[in-house]
């Protein structure tokens, strides 16, 4: 397992008078074999740090595994699962060989034999019958979808996971489970994951340190129970004051 | 074989198709092996007859038997309009796969050549074949199949960035995969299905167009022969024997027939029953001092794909008072949507509804509405839905869109519903409002927008204000300040609200009263203030699963029951 650390990140998307600024001078450290939130709202650049880490987008600053900077072939061990278990996953390829394909990240050759056997081995670990491995994403519920497409993320052999609002797009009783099964993998795996949400109490649920961003720039950032218990950004309190809280008249704004 | 192809197949569409494409096949095959020496035979004696029982569809000027020149041409017609099909499909999607993957440079380059193709005429391009390789049937092959390239290109590149937009490939990149697999794996299976079926009617437009090529002596030269040749020939002598021409001419239609016909077979989806809205009990009188909205006993169900009726909502009753604020929570599919949207008469036609109840301000909502009835709608009962930029018209201006129920319903003047259009999106706390109506709605942020349509329902004088996940788009800070403004609206007009929500710490905060729903059913009703003593088992569940700010993070989530298999939309 490893530590992956952002330094000085910035992201820009477009050109010239258009562009714009989506990551600020980030400094975001992920110590190995723990979870650390990131939250924000959207726009506050948030999954843009993710997209960095995998290199979907490009980034300028630092990006190191381990204290070496992230090249092309490191960059495989950074693996990420998506919000939208109905887009993450091809809707004509059988669920098996989706996570099959996923073994190649891993940079080793796979006998045919051995991938398949990878492949039930995984799925067992997010509790998906093996034998359904030759089934279409469609017959799946959203629920077990994703916990497919986390599947698919492990097959990779990551050192680092970067779980984008993957419990965003689920419902509230499937969000549980989805949750239950991050927190077993990191305490059975010892896991290292960036785990990005907007939801401050699944983010509080899952993770040990805490960062909170906001337009491109971390306005906060410490322990879990810190930051929450003790504010100190009043960003950070508008956010908890936000959060509507079970049989509480919901605390709105001045009328 | 699936069920839904069978089905399709054995229809009597399918069979029909069938059976034409297999005469096709045999014709195609056989035909010249069975008709090639009647069809060459000359007979000078013969030469010119009308159609008879010995020539059904008469001779030509040498004599030969044109039903058999007509069967014979099966093969040289329907190969070549084949093979320019293949070109165009092949060279198309190419093409278009090229300009989705390769360099940005490069991908840009290749997006303006074919968009310049496409302004391009066919004929033209065919003209121009013709004089580089000379006329005859391979250069016609080759102009009809390269005119059809661009089409093909442009479909395939479109087709081809949608689904490069796709999380799977985003996964498939980070992977390690390059461009070329994620082509073969992912893009190709994927863009499939639109393309078969755009090539089959590609195949038939080849067809007609080489019948245009041999009118204009461009096409297959003597003595080969297609059906556009046999048409011309047949055609210089309509009014003597028309069958001669009118032969070939039907053999081209009946073959693009089958080729449309097995396109449509490949894409059909699963047909819709007709469904008959029935409605039980008689509608309350109008009334002021009683409920504004009444449900009682509500069933709604929708065909699912082989069109059977399935059940969404089951028997639902509830009343919403003058100034209440209603909750109903569930998950997605337990029918709180649509509940709500049948209560606003706003289902899909094939949604068979039934209730002994179903009023708002005393309008029953099964049958026709009547022309005030529309009027006291679309003034009473204002609706705010999940994703404003869907539920705004993106090609009219914020204050068009809010002066319209004035306009139409309430009868006031330009300048008039503009100035409440004005105060509507003041009183929603929208900063600059004179600036704000003369924008678009992509202009505006989401909160901005879901206020815009709370301000929309202000502009009449709604009694109910119907909000089906209003706020979940949003992020939290923009939710309270668009609950907010929800709040500030109903205590000025007293409007009663129904939310919807997924979210049970938001409906138990906001709400005075909560249905909690699931699988079609009201499963439970109480006043908000008393959910800590929920009774039934999934209410419970329900509070328990959801994390919250005090959830003890060393313990494992509570889970509700098994994961219910979902509804996967079509």
């Amino acid at each position: 397992m490893s530590t992956l650390e952002f330094t000085g990140l910035h992201v820009r998307y477009g050109h010239g008078r258009r562009a714009h600024l989506a990551v600020n001078d980030v400094h975001l450290q992920v110590p190995s074999g723990t979870t650390v939130g990131l939250v924000g709202e959207s726009g506050s650049g948030k999954s843009s740090v993710a997209a960095a880490a995998v290199g979907l987008v490009p980034s300028t600053g630092s990006i190191t595994l381990d204290g070496a900077e992230i090249t092309r072939q490191t960059r495989r061990r950074v693996q990420m699962v998506f919000q939208d278990p109905f887009s993450a996953l091809d809707p004509r390829m059988a669920v098996g060989a989706s996570i099959a394909e996923a073994t190649r990240a891993t940079g080793r050759r796979w006998s045919s034999a051995a991938r398949r056997q990878r492949v039930g081995e995984l799925m067992e670990r997010v509790h998906i019958d093996p034998s359904r491995a030759g089934e279409l994403p469609w017959q799946f519920s959203g629920g077990q979808r994703q916990r497919i497409t986390i599947a698919r993320a492990l097959a990779a052999e990551p050192a680092v996971l970067i779980a984008d609002e993957i419990t965003s797009a689920l419902d509230a009783s499937v969000q549980g489970v989805v949750l239950n099964l991050i927190r077993e993998l990191q305490a059975e795996l010892h896991l290292t994951v960036l785990f990005i949400s907007h939801n401050l109490a699944v983010v509080r649920y899952v993770s040990d340190s805490l960062y909170v961003m906001r337009r491109g720039r971390v306005v906060e950032s410490g322990a879990t129970d810190t930051v929450l218990g003790a504010p100190k950004d009043p960003y950070t309190a508008e956010l908890l004051a936000s959060i509507p809280v079970l049989g509480q008249e919901f605390r709105l704004e001045d009328n | 074989m699936n069920p839904a192809l069978r089905q399709r197949l054995t229809s009597p569409r399918g069979l029909v198709t069938t059976a034409g494409a297999l005469v096709l096949l045999a014709l195609v095959v056989l035909g010249p092996m069975i008709w090639g020496d009647r069809a060459t035979t000359t007979a000078v004696a013969d030469r010119l007859a009308g159609p008879g029982a010995g020539h059904l569809f008469g001779t030509d000027e040498l004599g030969r038997d044109i039903l058999a020149r007509t069967l014979v041409a099966t093969r040289t017609s329907v190969l070549i309009a084949l093979g320019a099909t293949a070109i165009s499909v092949l060279g198309g999607v190419l093409l278009g796969l090229a300009a989705t993957v390769l360099p940005r440079p490069v991908r840009r380059l290749l997006a303006g050549l074919i968009d310049i193709l496409l302004a391009f005429p066919w004929l033209l391009l065919a003209l121009f074949f013709s004089a580089i390789w000379g006329a005859g049937t391979v250069s016609a092959m080759l102009a009809v199949g390269f005119a059809g390239i661009p089409t093909f290109a442009r479909l395939g590149h479109t087709l081809a960035a949608s689904v490069m937009g796709r999380d799977y490939i985003r996964a498939a990149q980070i992977s390690g995969l390059g461009p070329v697999s994620i082509v073969a794996r992912h893009v190709v299976p994927n863009i499939l299905p639109p393309l078969t079926v755009n090539a089959t009617v590609m195949a038939a437009s080849a067809l007609l167009s080489f019948a245009g090529l041999s009118f204009l002596g461009l096409g297959v030269q003597p003595p080969s022969y297609d059906w556009g040749r046999l048409f011309q020939e047949g055609f210089a002598r309509i009014y003597v024997n028309p069958v001669a021409a009118l032969g070939p001419g039907l053999a081209i239609v009946l073959t693009c027939l089958v080729f449309t016909q097995l396109g449509e077979l490949y894409n059909q989806s699963g047909r819709r029953p007709s469904i008959v809205r029935r409605k039980a009990g008689a509608p309350p009188a109008t009334q002021d001092g009683g409920p504004v909205a009444q449900i009682e006993d509500l069933h709604v169900a929708f065909p699912d794909a082989s069109g059977r009726l399935v059940e969404r909502v089951r028997g639902v009753s509830f009343s919403i008072q003058a100034g209440e604020t209603i909750g109903i929570v569930g998950e997605s599919g337990s029918g709180k949507s649509v509940t709500s949207m049948a209560l606003a008469g706003l289902l899909d036609p094939t949604a068979s509804v039934t209730a002994r109840t179903l009023t708002f301000r005393g309008i029953d909502m099964t049958a026709p509405l009547t022309r005030t009835s529309r009027g006291v709608l679309g003034t009473e009962l204002a609706m705010v839905f999940q994703d404003p930029l869907t539920s705004l018209n993106p090609s009219l201006t914020v204050g068009r869109q809010l002066t319209e129920v004035a306009q139409v319903h309430g009868g006031a003047s330009r300048a008039q519903a503009r100035d409440r259009a004005v105060t509507a999106l003041t009183s929603v706390g929208i900063p600059e409002p004179e600036r704000r109506v003369k924008q678009l709605p992509h202009e505006l942020s989401g909160g901005m927008r879901q206020r815009v349509m709370i301000g929309m329902g202000l502009m009449a004088r709604p009694k109910l204000l119907l909000a089906d996940e209003p706020t979940t788009a949003l992020d939290v800070t923009v939710q309270r300040q668009v609950l907010s403004v929800l709040r500030r609206t109903q205590r000025r007009s007293g409007a009663a609200i129904l939310l919807v929500s997924h979210d049970i710490a938001l409906i138990s905060g906001f709400c005075d009263r909560i249905l909690v729903m699931r699988n079609g059913e009201v499963v439970e009703t109480l006043a908000a203030a008393d959910l800590h003593e929920a009774r039934h088992p999934y209410t419970r569940a329900l509070i328990a699963c959801v994390p919250d700010m005090t959830s003890d993070r060393s313990r494992p989530l509570p889970v509700i029951g098994d994961e219910l298999p979902e509804e996967v939309p079509s």
